[in-house]
Protein backbone atom coordinates (compact mmCIF):
# COMPACT_ATOMS: atom_id res chain seq x y z
CA UNK A 1 0.00 0.00 0.00
CA UNK A 2 1.09 3.53 -0.75
CA UNK A 3 0.56 6.41 1.62
CA UNK A 4 0.37 9.92 0.21
CA UNK A 5 1.35 12.71 2.59
CA UNK A 6 0.91 16.44 1.97
CA UNK A 7 3.63 18.83 3.16
CA UNK A 8 2.79 22.51 3.03
CA UNK A 9 5.53 25.12 3.17
CA UNK A 10 4.51 27.64 5.82
CA UNK A 11 6.04 30.31 8.02
CA UNK A 12 7.73 28.48 10.89
CA UNK A 13 5.54 28.17 13.96
CA UNK A 14 8.05 30.05 16.11
CA UNK A 15 7.79 33.20 13.97
CA UNK A 16 5.35 35.76 15.27
CA UNK A 17 3.98 37.16 12.04
CA UNK A 18 3.16 40.83 11.67
CA UNK A 19 0.66 42.49 9.39
CA UNK A 20 2.35 44.83 6.91
CA UNK A 21 1.75 48.49 7.73
CA UNK A 22 -0.24 49.01 4.51
CA UNK A 23 -2.55 46.08 5.32
CA UNK A 24 -1.70 44.29 2.07
CA UNK A 25 -0.67 41.08 3.77
CA UNK A 26 1.55 39.65 6.45
CA UNK A 27 5.31 40.18 6.32
CA UNK A 28 6.87 36.90 5.22
CA UNK A 29 10.05 38.17 3.53
CA UNK A 30 13.12 36.53 4.96
CA UNK A 31 11.28 34.68 7.72
CA UNK A 32 12.03 31.04 8.44
CA UNK A 33 9.89 28.61 6.48
CA UNK A 34 9.14 25.03 7.54
CA UNK A 35 6.88 22.07 7.01
CA UNK A 36 3.45 22.79 8.47
CA UNK A 37 3.66 21.08 11.91
CA UNK A 38 0.46 19.06 11.43
CA UNK A 39 1.85 17.78 8.11
CA UNK A 40 5.08 16.74 9.80
CA UNK A 41 2.97 14.66 12.19
CA UNK A 42 1.18 13.15 9.17
CA UNK A 43 4.51 12.18 7.65
CA UNK A 44 5.76 10.70 10.92
CA UNK A 45 2.63 8.56 11.14
CA UNK A 46 3.06 7.38 7.56
CA UNK A 47 6.66 6.40 8.27
CA UNK A 48 5.64 4.50 11.39
CA UNK A 49 2.96 2.64 9.44
CA UNK A 50 5.54 1.71 6.80
CA UNK A 51 7.99 0.62 9.49
CA UNK A 52 5.25 -1.53 11.00
CA UNK A 53 4.82 -3.26 7.66
CA UNK A 54 1.41 -1.70 6.95
CA UNK A 55 2.60 0.22 3.91
CA UNK A 56 5.36 -0.13 1.34
CA UNK A 57 5.82 3.39 0.10
CA UNK A 58 5.43 6.90 1.47
CA UNK A 59 5.11 9.68 -1.10
CA UNK A 60 5.38 13.29 0.00
CA UNK A 61 3.65 15.99 -2.01
CA UNK A 62 3.91 19.72 -1.82
CA UNK A 63 2.03 22.36 -3.79
CA UNK A 64 3.90 25.63 -3.92
CA UNK A 65 6.85 27.53 -5.33
CA UNK A 66 10.17 25.92 -6.26
CA UNK A 67 11.37 26.67 -2.70
CA UNK A 68 8.83 24.15 -1.38
CA UNK A 69 11.37 21.58 -2.58
CA UNK A 70 13.15 22.36 0.69
CA UNK A 71 10.21 20.97 2.60
CA UNK A 72 10.14 17.90 0.36
CA UNK A 73 13.88 17.52 0.98
CA UNK A 74 13.16 17.51 4.72
CA UNK A 75 10.37 14.98 4.23
CA UNK A 76 12.64 12.73 2.23
CA UNK A 77 15.34 13.07 4.88
CA UNK A 78 12.78 12.05 7.50
CA UNK A 79 12.25 8.89 5.50
CA UNK A 80 9.71 9.33 2.70
CA UNK A 81 10.47 7.28 -0.42
CA UNK A 82 9.89 9.95 -3.04
CA UNK A 83 8.61 13.46 -3.49
CA UNK A 84 6.32 15.30 -5.88
CA UNK A 85 6.32 19.09 -6.14
CA UNK A 86 3.32 20.62 -7.86
CA UNK A 87 4.77 23.96 -8.77
CA UNK A 88 2.87 27.21 -8.64
CA UNK A 89 4.07 30.68 -7.72
CA UNK A 90 0.61 31.84 -6.72
CA UNK A 91 -0.78 30.90 -3.31
CA UNK A 92 -3.73 28.54 -3.77
CA UNK A 93 -6.84 27.95 -1.70
CA UNK A 94 -7.97 24.63 -0.19
CA UNK A 95 -10.42 23.66 -2.93
CA UNK A 96 -7.67 23.96 -5.52
CA UNK A 97 -5.29 22.02 -3.28
CA UNK A 98 -7.90 19.27 -2.92
CA UNK A 99 -8.40 19.12 -6.69
CA UNK A 100 -4.64 18.88 -7.25
CA UNK A 101 -4.34 16.14 -4.64
CA UNK A 102 -7.22 14.28 -6.30
CA UNK A 103 -5.25 14.25 -9.57
CA UNK A 104 -2.28 12.75 -7.76
CA UNK A 105 -4.49 10.27 -5.93
CA UNK A 106 -5.96 9.09 -9.23
CA UNK A 107 -2.46 8.59 -10.58
CA UNK A 108 -0.81 7.04 -7.52
CA UNK A 109 -3.79 5.09 -6.10
CA UNK A 110 -2.74 5.36 -2.43
CA UNK A 111 -4.56 3.34 0.20
CA UNK A 112 -4.30 6.21 2.63
CA UNK A 113 -3.84 9.95 2.33
CA UNK A 114 -2.48 11.59 5.47
CA UNK A 115 -2.75 15.36 5.72
CA UNK A 116 -2.35 17.84 8.55
CA UNK A 117 -5.71 18.98 9.89
CA UNK A 118 -4.91 22.58 9.06
CA UNK A 119 -2.07 24.76 7.88
CA UNK A 120 -0.82 27.23 10.44
CA UNK A 121 -0.79 30.09 7.93
CA UNK A 122 -4.35 30.29 6.58
CA UNK A 123 -5.82 28.11 9.38
CA UNK A 124 -8.50 26.90 6.97
CA UNK A 125 -8.88 23.27 8.09
CA UNK A 126 -10.52 22.27 4.80
CA UNK A 127 -8.25 20.44 2.36
CA UNK A 128 -8.49 16.88 3.79
CA UNK A 129 -12.29 17.00 4.01
CA UNK A 130 -12.53 18.48 0.51
CA UNK A 131 -10.25 15.81 -0.95
CA UNK A 132 -12.32 13.07 0.71
CA UNK A 133 -15.50 14.61 -0.71
CA UNK A 134 -14.15 14.94 -4.26
CA UNK A 135 -12.72 11.43 -4.09
CA UNK A 136 -15.97 10.02 -2.71
CA UNK A 137 -14.06 8.35 0.11
CA UNK A 138 -14.21 8.38 3.95
CA UNK A 139 -12.61 11.10 6.03
CA UNK A 140 -11.37 10.79 9.58
CA UNK A 141 -10.33 14.22 10.74
CA UNK A 142 -8.33 15.37 13.79
CA UNK A 143 -6.79 11.94 14.36
CA UNK A 144 -4.97 11.17 17.60
CA UNK A 145 -4.64 7.43 16.90
CA UNK A 146 -4.65 5.38 13.71
CA UNK A 147 -4.78 1.59 13.48
CA UNK A 148 -4.74 -0.17 10.10
CA UNK A 149 -6.13 -3.66 9.73
CA UNK A 150 -6.38 -4.89 6.17
CA UNK A 151 -8.82 -2.71 4.26
CA UNK A 152 -10.06 -0.85 7.32
CA UNK A 153 -8.64 1.98 9.41
CA UNK A 154 -9.78 2.57 12.96
CA UNK A 155 -9.19 6.20 13.81
CA UNK A 156 -9.56 7.95 17.13
CA UNK A 157 -10.53 11.59 16.62
CA UNK A 158 -10.14 14.55 18.97
CA UNK A 159 -13.60 16.09 19.02
CA UNK A 160 -15.18 18.68 21.31
CA UNK A 161 -17.01 15.99 23.28
CA UNK A 162 -13.92 13.84 23.84
CA UNK A 163 -12.40 11.06 21.77
CA UNK A 164 -14.51 9.64 18.96
CA UNK A 165 -13.59 6.44 17.16
CA UNK A 166 -14.53 5.83 13.54
CA UNK A 167 -13.98 2.76 11.43
CA UNK A 168 -13.44 3.65 7.78
CA UNK A 169 -12.88 1.61 4.65
CA UNK A 170 -9.68 2.25 2.74
CA UNK A 171 -8.78 4.14 0.76
CA UNK A 172 -9.50 7.08 3.02
CA UNK A 173 -8.26 10.53 3.97
CA UNK A 174 -7.08 11.01 7.54
CA UNK A 175 -6.19 14.43 8.95
CA UNK A 176 -3.81 14.58 11.86
CA UNK A 177 -4.04 16.34 15.19
CA UNK A 178 -1.17 17.28 17.47
CA UNK A 179 -1.16 14.33 19.82
CA UNK A 180 -0.94 11.64 17.15
CA UNK A 181 2.83 11.39 17.55
CA UNK A 182 6.06 13.32 17.98
CA UNK A 183 7.93 13.63 14.69
CA UNK A 184 11.49 12.33 14.55
CA UNK A 185 14.48 14.61 14.17
CA UNK A 186 16.42 14.53 10.95
CA UNK A 187 20.03 13.36 11.28
CA UNK A 188 22.77 14.53 8.97
CA UNK A 189 23.34 11.11 7.32
CA UNK A 190 19.61 11.01 6.51
CA UNK A 191 19.97 14.24 4.57
CA UNK A 192 22.84 12.77 2.57
CA UNK A 193 20.94 9.52 1.96
CA UNK A 194 17.88 11.43 0.81
CA UNK A 195 19.77 13.26 -1.92
CA UNK A 196 19.38 10.36 -4.32
CA UNK A 197 15.67 9.84 -3.69
CA UNK A 198 13.36 10.58 -6.65
CA UNK A 199 11.87 14.04 -6.90
CA UNK A 200 9.27 14.85 -9.50
CA UNK A 201 8.27 18.39 -10.43
CA UNK A 202 4.92 19.01 -12.09
CA UNK A 203 3.65 22.39 -13.19
CA UNK A 204 0.24 22.99 -11.62
CA UNK A 205 -0.92 24.47 -14.93
CA UNK A 206 -0.12 21.17 -16.68
CA UNK A 207 -2.51 19.13 -14.49
CA UNK A 208 -5.69 20.51 -16.03
CA UNK A 209 -7.14 21.36 -12.62
CA UNK A 210 -9.96 23.87 -12.48
CA UNK A 211 -9.08 26.63 -10.02
CA UNK A 212 -11.04 26.63 -6.78
CA UNK A 213 -9.59 29.93 -5.63
CA UNK A 214 -12.95 31.61 -5.31
CA UNK A 215 -12.30 33.79 -2.29
CA UNK A 216 -10.73 37.20 -2.60
CA UNK A 217 -8.60 38.34 0.32
CA UNK A 218 -9.01 42.11 0.32
CA UNK A 219 -7.10 43.29 3.37
CA UNK A 220 -5.33 42.40 6.58
CA UNK A 221 -5.21 44.00 9.98
CA UNK A 222 -3.58 43.21 13.29
CA UNK A 223 -5.88 41.73 15.93
CA UNK A 224 -7.48 44.03 18.48
CA UNK A 225 -5.23 44.32 21.51
CA UNK A 226 -6.52 43.69 24.99
CA UNK A 227 -5.63 46.61 27.16
CA UNK A 228 -3.11 45.90 29.88
CA UNK A 229 -4.69 45.03 33.17
CA UNK A 230 -3.78 45.49 36.80
CA UNK A 231 -1.52 43.42 39.01
CA UNK A 232 -2.72 42.50 42.47
CA UNK A 233 -0.53 41.59 45.41
CA UNK A 234 -2.36 38.71 47.03
CA UNK A 235 -5.51 36.58 47.11
CA UNK A 236 -7.66 39.02 49.14
CA UNK A 237 -6.82 41.76 46.61
CA UNK A 238 -7.69 39.36 43.79
CA UNK A 239 -11.08 38.59 45.33
CA UNK A 240 -11.64 42.32 45.85
CA UNK A 241 -10.85 43.03 42.20
CA UNK A 242 -13.20 40.28 41.00
CA UNK A 243 -15.98 41.55 43.25
CA UNK A 244 -15.46 45.07 41.93
CA UNK A 245 -16.11 43.74 38.43
CA UNK A 246 -19.20 41.89 39.62
CA UNK A 247 -17.63 38.53 38.85
CA UNK A 248 -17.89 37.02 42.33
CA UNK B 1 -31.82 38.78 -0.50
CA UNK B 2 -29.75 36.35 1.49
CA UNK B 3 -31.33 32.99 2.27
CA UNK B 4 -29.27 31.25 4.89
CA UNK B 5 -29.36 27.61 5.92
CA UNK B 6 -27.73 26.75 9.24
CA UNK B 7 -26.80 23.17 10.02
CA UNK B 8 -27.82 22.35 13.58
CA UNK B 9 -25.25 20.78 15.87
CA UNK B 10 -26.74 18.47 18.45
CA UNK B 11 -26.10 15.41 20.56
CA UNK B 12 -28.34 13.18 22.66
CA UNK B 13 -31.45 15.14 21.68
CA UNK B 14 -29.98 18.46 22.78
CA UNK B 15 -29.25 21.38 20.51
CA UNK B 16 -25.71 22.70 20.93
CA UNK B 17 -25.55 26.46 21.73
CA UNK B 18 -23.21 26.80 18.74
CA UNK B 19 -26.31 26.77 16.54
CA UNK B 20 -27.79 29.91 18.17
CA UNK B 21 -24.40 31.58 17.68
CA UNK B 22 -24.51 30.76 13.98
CA UNK B 23 -27.96 32.38 13.92
CA UNK B 24 -26.47 35.56 15.41
CA UNK B 25 -23.83 35.58 12.69
CA UNK B 26 -26.49 35.08 10.01
CA UNK B 27 -28.60 37.88 11.50
CA UNK B 28 -25.67 40.23 11.02
CA UNK B 29 -26.37 39.97 7.29
CA UNK B 30 -28.98 42.58 6.40
CA UNK B 31 -32.39 41.22 5.52
CA UNK B 32 -31.37 37.59 5.72
CA UNK B 33 -34.00 34.90 6.05
CA UNK B 34 -32.71 32.10 8.23
CA UNK B 35 -33.65 28.42 8.24
CA UNK B 36 -32.15 25.68 10.38
CA UNK B 37 -31.61 22.15 9.12
CA UNK B 38 -31.76 19.34 11.68
CA UNK B 39 -30.45 15.94 10.63
CA UNK B 40 -31.11 13.32 13.28
CA UNK B 41 -32.47 9.87 13.89
CA UNK B 42 -35.24 11.57 15.85
CA UNK B 43 -35.17 15.33 15.25
CA UNK B 44 -38.23 16.23 17.35
CA UNK B 45 -36.66 17.71 20.48
CA UNK B 46 -33.78 19.36 18.65
CA UNK B 47 -36.15 20.91 16.10
CA UNK B 48 -38.28 22.36 18.89
CA UNK B 49 -35.24 23.94 20.50
CA UNK B 50 -34.10 25.31 17.13
CA UNK B 51 -37.56 26.75 16.41
CA UNK B 52 -37.35 28.80 19.59
CA UNK B 53 -34.22 30.67 18.49
CA UNK B 54 -34.90 34.33 17.69
CA UNK B 55 -34.76 35.21 14.03
CA UNK B 56 -35.33 31.76 12.59
CA UNK B 57 -38.00 31.44 9.86
CA UNK B 58 -38.23 27.69 9.46
CA UNK B 59 -36.74 24.55 10.92
CA UNK B 60 -36.34 21.76 8.40
CA UNK B 61 -35.90 18.20 9.57
CA UNK B 62 -34.62 15.05 7.91
CA UNK B 63 -35.01 11.93 10.03
CA UNK B 64 -32.88 8.89 9.32
CA UNK B 65 -31.31 6.20 11.47
CA UNK B 66 -28.06 6.96 9.63
CA UNK B 67 -27.96 10.34 11.35
CA UNK B 68 -27.73 8.86 14.84
CA UNK B 69 -24.10 10.01 14.85
CA UNK B 70 -22.99 13.23 13.18
CA UNK B 71 -20.39 11.85 10.77
CA UNK B 72 -19.54 14.15 7.89
CA UNK B 73 -19.82 11.35 5.36
CA UNK B 74 -23.40 10.66 6.43
CA UNK B 75 -24.50 14.29 6.74
CA UNK B 76 -22.83 15.94 3.74
CA UNK B 77 -24.92 14.52 0.85
CA UNK B 78 -28.19 15.49 2.53
CA UNK B 79 -26.90 18.97 3.41
CA UNK B 80 -25.90 19.41 -0.23
CA UNK B 81 -29.36 18.35 -1.40
CA UNK B 82 -31.05 20.70 1.07
CA UNK B 83 -28.73 23.60 0.17
CA UNK B 84 -30.48 24.13 -3.16
CA UNK B 85 -32.08 27.57 -3.24
CA UNK B 86 -29.99 28.96 -0.40
CA UNK B 87 -27.40 31.70 -0.87
CA UNK B 88 -25.48 30.71 2.28
CA UNK B 89 -24.92 27.51 4.27
CA UNK B 90 -23.43 28.06 7.72
CA UNK B 91 -22.18 25.66 10.35
CA UNK B 92 -20.36 26.26 13.63
CA UNK B 93 -16.59 26.29 13.82
CA UNK B 94 -16.66 23.42 16.31
CA UNK B 95 -15.16 20.02 15.51
CA UNK B 96 -18.61 19.06 14.17
CA UNK B 97 -18.76 21.96 11.70
CA UNK B 98 -15.06 21.89 10.84
CA UNK B 99 -15.43 18.25 9.88
CA UNK B 100 -18.67 18.58 7.93
CA UNK B 101 -18.70 21.94 6.14
CA UNK B 102 -15.62 21.56 3.88
CA UNK B 103 -17.05 18.25 2.68
CA UNK B 104 -20.26 20.10 1.82
CA UNK B 105 -18.39 22.94 0.12
CA UNK B 106 -16.34 20.58 -2.04
CA UNK B 107 -19.43 18.64 -3.10
CA UNK B 108 -21.01 21.97 -4.09
CA UNK B 109 -17.79 22.94 -5.90
CA UNK B 110 -17.36 26.13 -3.89
CA UNK B 111 -14.78 27.55 -1.51
CA UNK B 112 -15.40 27.72 2.21
CA UNK B 113 -14.95 30.70 4.47
CA UNK B 114 -13.57 29.29 7.73
CA UNK B 115 -14.10 30.90 11.14
CA UNK B 116 -16.18 33.99 10.39
CA UNK B 117 -15.52 36.40 13.26
CA UNK B 118 -17.30 39.44 11.80
CA UNK B 119 -19.75 40.15 9.00
CA UNK B 120 -19.01 43.13 6.73
CA UNK B 121 -21.73 42.37 4.20
CA UNK B 122 -23.62 39.48 2.65
CA UNK B 123 -20.41 38.24 1.01
CA UNK B 124 -17.73 40.00 3.02
CA UNK B 125 -16.34 38.68 6.27
CA UNK B 126 -13.43 38.89 8.63
CA UNK B 127 -11.57 35.76 9.70
CA UNK B 128 -8.46 35.08 11.79
CA UNK B 129 -5.32 33.65 10.20
CA UNK B 130 -1.87 32.83 11.60
CA UNK B 131 -3.35 31.69 14.91
CA UNK B 132 -5.14 35.01 15.27
CA UNK B 133 -2.02 37.11 14.72
CA UNK B 134 -3.72 38.68 11.71
CA UNK B 135 -7.31 39.30 10.74
CA UNK B 136 -8.09 38.90 7.05
CA UNK B 137 -10.97 40.48 5.16
CA UNK B 138 -12.33 38.02 2.66
CA UNK B 139 -14.90 38.32 -0.08
CA UNK B 140 -16.84 35.34 -1.40
CA UNK B 141 -18.29 35.42 -4.93
CA UNK B 142 -21.93 36.49 -5.03
CA UNK B 143 -22.79 34.02 -7.80
CA UNK B 144 -21.99 30.97 -5.66
CA UNK B 145 -23.39 29.47 -2.51
CA UNK B 146 -21.36 30.74 0.43
CA UNK B 147 -20.34 27.84 2.66
CA UNK B 148 -18.86 29.02 5.92
CA UNK B 149 -18.08 28.11 9.48
CA UNK B 150 -18.83 30.59 12.24
CA UNK B 151 -16.29 31.24 14.97
CA UNK B 152 -18.63 30.70 17.90
CA UNK B 153 -16.61 32.75 20.40
CA UNK B 154 -17.20 35.85 18.24
CA UNK B 155 -20.99 35.77 18.48
CA UNK B 156 -23.45 35.78 21.38
CA UNK B 157 -26.12 33.12 21.13
CA UNK B 158 -29.38 34.46 19.72
CA UNK B 159 -32.24 34.62 22.21
CA UNK B 160 -35.02 32.12 22.72
CA UNK B 161 -38.21 34.05 21.96
CA UNK B 162 -38.91 32.61 18.52
CA UNK B 163 -41.54 30.19 17.26
CA UNK B 164 -40.47 29.09 13.80
CA UNK B 165 -42.43 26.57 11.78
CA UNK B 166 -41.07 23.03 11.83
CA UNK B 167 -41.30 21.13 8.54
CA UNK B 168 -40.11 17.77 7.34
CA UNK B 169 -37.76 18.27 4.42
CA UNK B 170 -38.14 14.75 3.08
CA UNK B 171 -35.76 11.83 3.17
CA UNK B 172 -32.02 11.54 3.49
CA UNK B 173 -29.73 11.40 0.50
CA UNK B 174 -27.76 8.20 0.20
CA UNK B 175 -25.66 7.53 3.29
CA UNK B 176 -22.41 5.78 2.39
CA UNK B 177 -21.51 2.61 4.27
CA UNK B 178 -17.78 3.29 4.20
CA UNK B 179 -17.72 5.25 7.47
CA UNK B 180 -18.88 3.67 10.72
CA UNK B 181 -19.17 5.20 14.16
CA UNK B 182 -17.52 2.99 16.79
CA UNK B 183 -17.77 5.00 19.98
CA UNK B 184 -17.26 8.18 21.91
CA UNK B 185 -15.16 8.35 25.02
CA UNK B 186 -16.26 11.47 26.78
CA UNK B 187 -14.11 13.24 29.30
CA UNK B 188 -17.12 15.30 30.26
CA UNK B 189 -18.68 15.50 33.66
CA UNK B 190 -21.44 17.28 35.51
CA UNK B 191 -19.45 20.50 35.37
CA UNK B 192 -20.58 23.34 33.13
CA UNK B 193 -19.65 22.81 29.50
CA UNK B 194 -16.34 24.47 28.74
CA UNK B 195 -17.60 26.14 25.57
CA UNK B 196 -20.64 27.75 27.15
CA UNK B 197 -19.66 28.20 30.81
CA UNK B 198 -19.80 31.74 32.16
CA UNK B 199 -16.71 30.98 34.25
CA UNK B 200 -13.76 28.82 33.34
CA UNK B 201 -10.92 27.78 35.63
CA UNK B 202 -7.93 26.50 33.71
CA UNK B 203 -4.68 24.79 34.62
CA UNK B 204 -1.31 24.57 32.92
CA UNK B 205 1.88 22.60 32.98
CA UNK B 206 2.77 24.06 36.37
CA UNK B 207 0.21 21.73 37.96
CA UNK B 208 2.83 19.04 37.49
CA UNK B 209 0.60 15.95 37.51
CA UNK B 210 -2.91 14.67 36.92
CA UNK B 211 -3.28 14.24 40.70
CA UNK B 212 -2.37 17.86 41.33
CA UNK B 213 -4.88 18.94 38.69
CA UNK B 214 -7.58 17.91 41.15
CA UNK B 215 -7.26 21.27 42.94
CA UNK B 216 -8.36 22.95 39.69
CA UNK B 217 -11.45 20.73 39.54
CA UNK B 218 -12.21 21.46 43.18
CA UNK B 219 -11.94 25.20 42.73
CA UNK B 220 -14.07 25.00 39.59
CA UNK B 221 -16.75 23.12 41.49
CA UNK B 222 -16.76 25.76 44.22
CA UNK B 223 -17.05 28.48 41.59
CA UNK B 224 -19.54 26.52 39.43
CA UNK B 225 -17.05 26.92 36.61
CA UNK B 226 -16.04 24.85 33.61
CA UNK B 227 -12.54 23.41 33.57
CA UNK B 228 -9.95 24.08 30.90
CA UNK B 229 -6.32 23.20 30.38
CA UNK B 230 -3.39 24.40 28.33
CA UNK B 231 -2.01 22.28 25.52
CA UNK B 232 1.09 21.62 27.61
CA UNK B 233 -1.05 20.20 30.42
CA UNK B 234 -3.02 18.02 28.02
CA UNK B 235 0.11 16.83 26.21
CA UNK B 236 1.61 15.90 29.57
CA UNK B 237 -1.48 13.85 30.40
CA UNK B 238 -2.67 16.03 33.30
CA UNK B 239 -6.06 16.64 31.64
CA UNK B 240 -8.09 15.05 28.81
CA UNK B 241 -8.00 16.47 25.27
CA UNK B 242 -11.53 17.84 25.36
CA UNK B 243 -10.42 20.33 28.02
CA UNK B 244 -7.75 21.93 25.86
CA UNK B 245 -8.22 25.64 25.34
CA UNK B 246 -6.46 27.34 22.46
CA UNK B 247 -6.00 27.55 18.75
CA UNK B 248 -5.99 23.79 18.29
CA UNK B 249 -8.40 23.09 21.12
CA UNK B 250 -11.46 25.05 22.15
CA UNK B 251 -11.88 28.73 21.51
CA UNK B 252 -13.97 30.10 24.33
CA UNK B 253 -15.46 33.37 25.53
CA UNK B 254 -16.52 33.05 29.19
CA UNK B 255 -17.25 36.10 31.33
CA UNK B 256 -14.39 35.07 33.61
CA UNK B 257 -11.32 33.05 32.69
CA UNK B 258 -8.84 32.14 35.42
CA UNK B 259 -5.51 30.72 34.26
CA UNK B 260 -3.42 28.92 36.87
CA UNK B 261 0.17 28.11 35.99
CA UNK B 262 -0.37 28.79 32.28
CA UNK B 263 2.50 30.68 30.66
CA UNK B 264 0.37 31.97 27.81
CA UNK B 265 1.71 30.59 24.54
CA UNK B 266 0.25 32.43 21.58
CA UNK B 267 -1.87 29.45 20.62
CA UNK B 268 -3.44 29.42 24.09
CA UNK B 269 -4.10 33.17 24.04
CA UNK B 270 -5.88 32.75 20.72
CA UNK B 271 -8.40 30.57 22.50
CA UNK B 272 -9.25 33.05 25.26
CA UNK B 273 -8.95 36.52 23.82
CA UNK B 274 -12.72 36.96 23.66
CA UNK B 275 -13.11 36.23 27.37
CA UNK B 276 -14.70 39.04 29.40
CA UNK B 277 -12.10 39.11 32.16
CA UNK B 278 -8.86 37.16 32.14
CA UNK B 279 -7.18 36.44 35.47
CA UNK B 280 -3.65 35.06 35.44
CA UNK B 281 -1.87 33.45 38.36
CA UNK B 282 1.72 32.50 37.62
CA UNK B 283 4.99 32.32 39.52
CA UNK B 284 6.87 33.84 36.60
CA UNK B 285 6.32 37.61 36.39
CA UNK B 286 7.59 37.49 32.80
CA UNK B 287 4.94 34.98 31.68
CA UNK B 288 3.28 36.24 28.47
CA UNK B 289 -0.17 35.56 29.93
CA UNK B 290 0.23 38.75 32.00
CA UNK B 291 0.27 40.78 28.78
CA UNK B 292 -3.38 39.91 28.13
CA UNK B 293 -4.58 39.45 31.71
CA UNK B 294 -7.02 41.97 33.15
CA UNK B 295 -5.97 40.94 36.62
CA UNK B 296 -2.60 39.39 37.33
CA UNK B 297 -1.15 37.82 40.44
CA UNK B 298 2.47 36.71 40.61
CA UNK B 299 2.35 33.82 43.05
CA UNK B 300 2.59 30.06 43.38
CA UNK B 301 -0.69 28.51 42.33
CA UNK B 302 -0.29 25.84 45.02
CA UNK B 303 -0.65 28.63 47.58
CA UNK B 304 -3.25 30.67 45.74
CA UNK B 305 -5.74 27.92 44.86
CA UNK B 306 -6.27 26.65 48.44
CA UNK B 307 -6.50 30.21 49.77
CA UNK B 308 -9.01 31.15 47.09
CA UNK B 309 -10.91 27.93 47.70
CA UNK B 310 -11.13 28.62 51.44
CA UNK B 311 -12.18 32.25 50.91
CA UNK B 312 -14.89 31.39 48.38
CA UNK B 313 -16.23 28.45 50.39
CA UNK B 314 -16.28 30.33 53.62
Amino acid sequence: MKILVGLKRVVDYTVRVQVKPDGSGVATDGVKMSINPFDEIALEEALRLREAGKAEEVIVVSIGPQQAMQQLDSGLAMGANRGILVKTDQPIQPLTAARVLLKLVEKEQPGLVLLGKQAIDDDCNQTPQMLAALWGRPQATFASKIALDGEVATVTREVDAGLETLSVDLPAVVSTDLRLNTPRFIKLPDIMKAKSKPREVLELASLGVESGDHLRYTGYEPPAKRSKGVMVADVPALIEALKAKGLL
Amino acid sequence: MSKILIIAEHAAGKLNPSTAKCVSCARAIDGASIDILVLADDPTAVAQAAAAIDGVSRVLTVADAGFAQPTAAAFAPTVVAQAAGYSHVFGPSTTFGKDLMPRVAALLGVSQVSDIMAVDGAHRYKRPIYAGNAIASVEAPSDQTVVATVRTASFQAAGNGGSAAIESAGGAAEIPGHTRFVGLESGSSDRPDLQTAARVVSGGRALGSAENFQIIYDLADTMKAGVGASRAAVDAGYAPNDMQVGQTGKIIAPDLYMAFGISGAIQHLTGIKDAGTIVAINKDPEAPIFEVADIGLVADLFNVVPELQAALKG
